[in-house]
């Protein structure tokens, strides 16, 4: 099979809205006789939920959580992009596409790209009007602030709590909706299983996470807006329950896996304090907008942070990227971090951790200013490690934060599998190699609101009067009792190992050998030590209670055996991509400064994984990427 | 730190539920305090004990997943924290906590400690959304909003809709999680169209389920994001102009 | 319209709010004008006697301070019958009770609406049946029309003045939570902590406080006899 990315031809600028044209409609009468499951209820899948409710679609959608408005969207903090160019400082849609494609170091799809650009303005219009309470100035207009990657400032906010509130407002559309009976909405639910048949997506199976019951649904289209992988690595800033099963099992069904290695490590997270630790906590990268980021000049500095001179003080990112400073993209505020505490200047637990010092923001702009713009963000920070970053800086150290790979999608967003659909995090679409930040709200909306509403129709449109598969036909049954198999399977391990246990070590391996840095051999390592553990998890683990009742441990276990398949093929994909871009950075490939070194002649391409059986190696396939607008070069900060 | 822990142990939400007694001997001051339920899990799990069934997600305070009482307390001692951000450094060696499900009508424990919050969606849907189609918006920067009004909307909005406020009040009302939404979307411009639908459904999906307000002001005391009451009154006005501007036919 | 009033609870608050606030003037009301303790028998039973005649010619003799009676009677049935349904209505929002539950931040007073409520009106009756029915149980030495008399004589046995002061602080913490309550009742809006509010509420409950245990405690003392 090719992969197909159906952009559509023509100029940059015109591609959408031309393709909007020439996509098949669905009249209204015709829409209230299909059928469409989202599985997901953040900003894509709620988004998506509502749109497509209100449009006139039959909607089911299903979230693990108690209800839809705790998707982990709601955790973002810092903001959404879009080129409204309210501040006159020389923002455009073409500008945003430019520092989303080169943030994204030349590894995504310049149309994609540059339709979510587009479409950026109208995001920011639909949730104003939905009564997102964005900052505004005195008078009355949006306010902005600048993220990293960018020179203009083009980010909307809420305080700290901007995904909170896209997400209540799509999560009031969505209610809105469930209210009309337009959608209707399964909480606790969780997706086991994708159902295929005749090369087609026809429904899923889930299981209802109080009774334990296994339940077969079927549509016309299946959209997945499951969000990202990174709990592969255990500790991450993901929520606790996000997970990758939903797109694992599409994988395993069919659906192509792209680019899995490009996995995000977030440089303002807390650090590291002990061995018991079960997540990560973000720093809004917004923080870099006044706060200075260091390390002491000399090694094993012990002294408190206040009491270094200033000239004993390395502000490394300042000295090494002058023109972008503290505001340089994600990857390689990250890699920095790492680089000064592998010279052992690390100042927190375990030499893994650096400055973040607001105290000449808050000489140059007072205490009240700095309040107003980070009060929650401080607040949190002192509620978790005891300090009050107001008088001592901020320690903070990178984490896993977000998934850039994920299911290959084409131009509308499907998959390899015709109907079904992967929006939000769970496809691999907008940002290449490396995610800027206040894109990912973005994309989720974008891709939620106005780019899957449009092209779902085209696919429905082309199977009208067909009807869904009906719950009882043989393919589902089949998927049912294969899930059944491996609940069971699962449950009689009856090992002496628990599923944390598992997955931490699981995280040890990926975030020592596929992390910030990798190489040629401890990705071989990895490539072996994973499907050792893997054989070990199915033989050694410990999962208790039953299946037909509330199990968390159950729960766990079957996200736990997931990330360990998911791991391998994420070093698999590390390991085949000989360059470094982005987020993935091979130490074998780097400038003489120590910056990542791409490879355009072998690899300005998207490696999409095609699962070819158990045991068996998967099949990477290659989508070229082709840049007409823009010329790929070495990213520079300086 | 050693502590003593009670926890609540519900097997079904039909199943009678006890307190189980644990004693913990290690627990670092750093750690979360459902760091330290995973330190309890991870042991009972390993002893062939089924391990407490808790809600939580992203643990930074924001989701509204992780609904504690502990001492008595939702979301336990600390003003303005969430139990995931609630650190085991307030608490004292030996210390006994006790720790119990949010207890009210609307929210049956399902497990454990865990209970079921859907009658929160349900207020909302009465009413707790602007009715705008995507794609119908207006240009952001049309309407303008002061930002004290942006600020005031913003404090209301904070709400996680964890249900410590229903947990906490000795009446099991819902009004700070209800007045927050109804006020900010009557604050803002956009929502005022239909402001006193809007009230009017919501007050009453809430007293469907709930109890009533008698300003004990509790709610206010243990929300995680610090809601003042004075929404509750915002509501309160909103709802008696409502009702008194309602056709009598209605 | 008022149908929608009655049918919430945050209307009947509403509607309590109300008659609480006409209850509270009666009180502020009934304190002025026994005030007149203090200016003798005369002055005092010269006002009990206006009460009577106030009104007319248009109402005939007494009949005035009959409808205002029936509308104080009617007030606090409306204020009874409203607290009773929504008391109801919470205790039937948690049916299963907490093995520990803290009282986190809400003052004693607001605690204390419902028994406090009680104790009220229990206290209203018996201070009829002792001052104005002057039952032969409740009063010693009731002489009908001699106010004076009946007060120095009732406030003289120290266990009924007892039961006044207490009741008076039963009354007061009502006033205080009820005063404050009003206003959030009543949709005023701002911060619910306005220290205004609260200085209001205690201002008013002690002076209503201070104001009625003043009353026995002259007479107990000897200061009025």
């Amino acid at each position: 099979m090719t992969l197909e990315s159906k952009v559509p031809a023509g100029p940059l600028t015109e591609k959408w809205s031309r393709h909007k044209f020439e996509l098949k409609l669905v009249n209204p009468a015709n829409k209230r006789r299909f059928e469409v499951i989202i599985v997901g209820s953040g900003l894509a899948g709620g988004a998506a939920a509502a749109t497509l409710a209100e449009a006139g679609y039959n909607v089911k959608c299903f979230c693990y959580q108690d209800s839809p408005r705790r998707a982990h969207s709601i955790a973002a903090q810092g903001g959404i992009n879009a080129s409204k160019n309210y501040q006159n400082d020389g923002d455009s849609v073409f500008r945003l596409f430019y520092d989303t494609v080169k943030g994204g170091d030349f590894r995504s799809r310049e149309a994609n790209v540059y339709r979510l650009a587009e479409v950026s303005e109208a995001i920011i219009d639909q949730c104003v009007a939905q009564g997102v309470p964005f900052a505004r100035e005195y008078g009355g207009q949006l306010d902005n602030r600048s993220f990293g990657g960018a020179q203009v400032s083009r980010t909307f906010y809420a305080r700290g709590q901007t995904g909170q509130q896209l997400l209540l407002g799509a999560y009031q559309a969505l209610e809105r909706q469930i209210a009309k009976g337009k959608v209707r909405m399964y909480p606790r639910t969780e997706m086991l299983d994708l159902v295929v048949h005749d090369e087609r997506a026809r429904g899923i199976v889930t299981r209802d996470m109080v009774s334990g019951k296994i339940e077969s649904h079927t549509a016309d289209a299946v959209v997945l807006a499951t969000g990202g992988y990174v709990n592969v690595f255990f500790l991450s800033t993901n929520a606790k329950g996000c997970n990758g099963t939903a797109i694992w099992r599409a994988y395993r069904r069919g659906a192509y896996f792209a680019n899995p290695c490009y996995t995000q490590i977030h440089p303002t997270c807390i650090p590291v304090h002990g061995d018991y630790q079960s997540k990560l906590t973000l720093m809004s990268e917004s923080l870099r907008n006044d706060g200075r980021i260091w390390v002491p000049t000399a090694a094993g500095d012990a002294r408190r942070p206040e009491e270094v001179p200033e000239s004993e003080r390395d502000y490394f990112l300042e000295r090494k990227y002058p023109a972008f400073g503290n505001l340089v993209p994600r990857d390689i505020a990250s890699r920095a971090a790492k680089e000064v505490c592998d010279e052992g200047r690390g100042v927190a637990h375990g030499g893994l951790g650096v400055y973040l010092d607001f105290e000449d923001a808050i000489r140059r702009l007072g205490v009240e200013t700095i309040r107003d713009r980070y009060g929650n963000l401080f607040e949190m920070y002192e509620r978790i490690t005891g300090d009050d970053p107001y008088r001592t800086a901020m320690k903070i150290y990178p984490a896993p934060h977000y998934s850039m790979g994920g299911l290959w999608v084409d131009y509308d967003l499907m998959s390899t599998i015709p109907g079904l659909y992967v929006i939000g995090e769970a496809n691999f679409s907008d940002h290449g190699a490396n995610r800027l930040g206040a894109s990912a709200l973005m994309q989720g909306l974008a891709d939620g609101y106005f780019v899957l509403p449009y092209t779902i129709g085209d696919y429905l449109s082309r199977h009208m009067g067909e009807g869904p598969l009906p719950t009882d036909h043989a393919a589902f049954g089949h998927v049912e009792s294969e899930v059944r198999g491996r609940i069971e399977k699962l449950l009689s391990v009856g090992g002496a190992r628990t599923v944390d246990d598992f997955h931490r070590e699981l995280g040890r391996l990926c975030w020592d050998y596929c992390g910030m840095s990798r190489e040629r051999g401890g990705l071989a390592k990895a490539l072996e030590e994973i499907p050792r553990l893997r054989e070990s998890f199915w033989r050694d683990v410990k999962v208790t209670g039953a299946g037909e009742e509330l199990n968390q441990a159950l729960e766990k276990a079957g996200r736990v055996a997931d990330f360990m398949e998911l791991a391998e093929l994420m070093c698999r994909d590390a390991l085949e991509r000989e360059e470094s871009c982005g987020t993935h950075f091979r130490k074998e490939f780097q400038t003489a400064e120590g910056e990542a070194r791409r490879n355009d002649e072998d690899f300005t391409h998207v490696a999409a994984w095609e699962f070819t059986g158990d045991g068996n190696a998967p099949r990477r396939h290659v989508e070229e990427l082709e840049f007409e607008n823009v010329v790929p070069s070495q990213r520079s900060y300086k | 730190m050693k502590l003593h822990l009670r926890v609540w142990r519900q097997r079904r939400p039909d199943a009678a539920g006890a307190f189980a007694d644990y004693d913990l001997d290690d627990v670092s001051p750093e750690m979360s305090f459902l760091e330290m339920l995973d330190v309890l899990n991870e042991r009972l799990t390993l002893g062939g004990e089924e391990p407490i069934a808790f809600d939580h997600d992203c643990r930074e305070g924001i989701c509204g997943s992780c609904s504690l009482m502990i001492n008595g307390t939702a979301h336990g001692p600390n003003r303005g924290t969430a139990t995931c951000q609630l650190h085991m450094r307030t608490f004292a060696d030996g210390d006994t906590l006790r720790i119990e499900p949010w207890r009210s009508a609307a929210f049956p424990v399902l497990r454990d400690l865990i209970v079921d919050r859907g009658a929160f969606d349900g207020i909302i849907q009465a009413g707790g959304f602007v009715s705008v189609n995507t794609g119908s918006a207006v240009e952001a920067n049309l309407i303008p909003i002061g930002k004290p009004e942006a600020d005031l909307a913003m404090d209301a909005a904070a709400c996680i809709g964890c249900g410590a406020c229903v947990a906490q009040c000795p009446n099991g009302a819902a009004q700070l999680f209800t007045a927050a939404k109804v006020s900010q979307l009557a604050i803002l411009p956009q929502g005022r169209p239909e402001r006193a639908r809007r009230v009017l459904g919501m007050v009453r999906a809430m007293e469907e389920s709930f109890g009533a307000c008698s300003n004990f002001a509790q709610c206010e005391a243990v929300c995680p994001k610090s809601i003042s009451i004075g929404f509750i009154a915002r509501m309160n006005g909103e709802f008696l102009r409502a009702a008194l501007a309602q056709p009598a036919a209605d | 319209m008022l149908v929608t009033l009655y049918r919430s609870a945050v209307g009947k608050k509403a509607v309590m709010a109300i008659t609480g606030l006409a209850l509270f003037g009666f009180v502020l009301g009934h304190m002025a004008g026994n005030f007149k303790l203090y200016l003798g028998a005369a002055e005092l039973n010269h006002y009990a006697e206006w009460l009577r005649e106030v009104g007319s010619p248009i109402f005939p003799h007494g009949s005035f301070l009959w409808i205002v009676r029936a509308g104080l009677l009617a007030i606090v049935g409306i204020h009874m019958l409203f607290a009773w349904q929504v008391t109801r209505l919470n205790w039937a929002a948690r049916p299963v009770a907490y093995g520990e539950r803290r009282n986190v931040d809400s003052p004693y007073a607001s605690r204390t609406m419902r028994w406090g409520g009680v104790i009220i009106l229990l206290f209203v009756l018996y201070h009829l049946a002792h001052f104005t029915w002057g039952l032969p149980w409740a009063h010693p030495d009731f002489v009908p029309g001699d106010v004076y008399h009946n007060v120095v004589a009732g406030f003289r046995v120290w266990p009924v003045s007892l039961f006044y002061i207490v009741a008076q602080g039963a009354l007061a913490l009502h006033l205080y939570h009820g005063l404050w309550s009003l206003f959030q009742s009543l949709g005023w809006t701002g911060s619910g902590r306005e220290t205004w509010r609260r200085t209001f509420a205690k201002a008013f409950a002690a002076i209503v406080f201070a104001g009625n245990v003043s009353f026995p405690l002259s007479v107990l003392t000897g200061l009025v006899s």
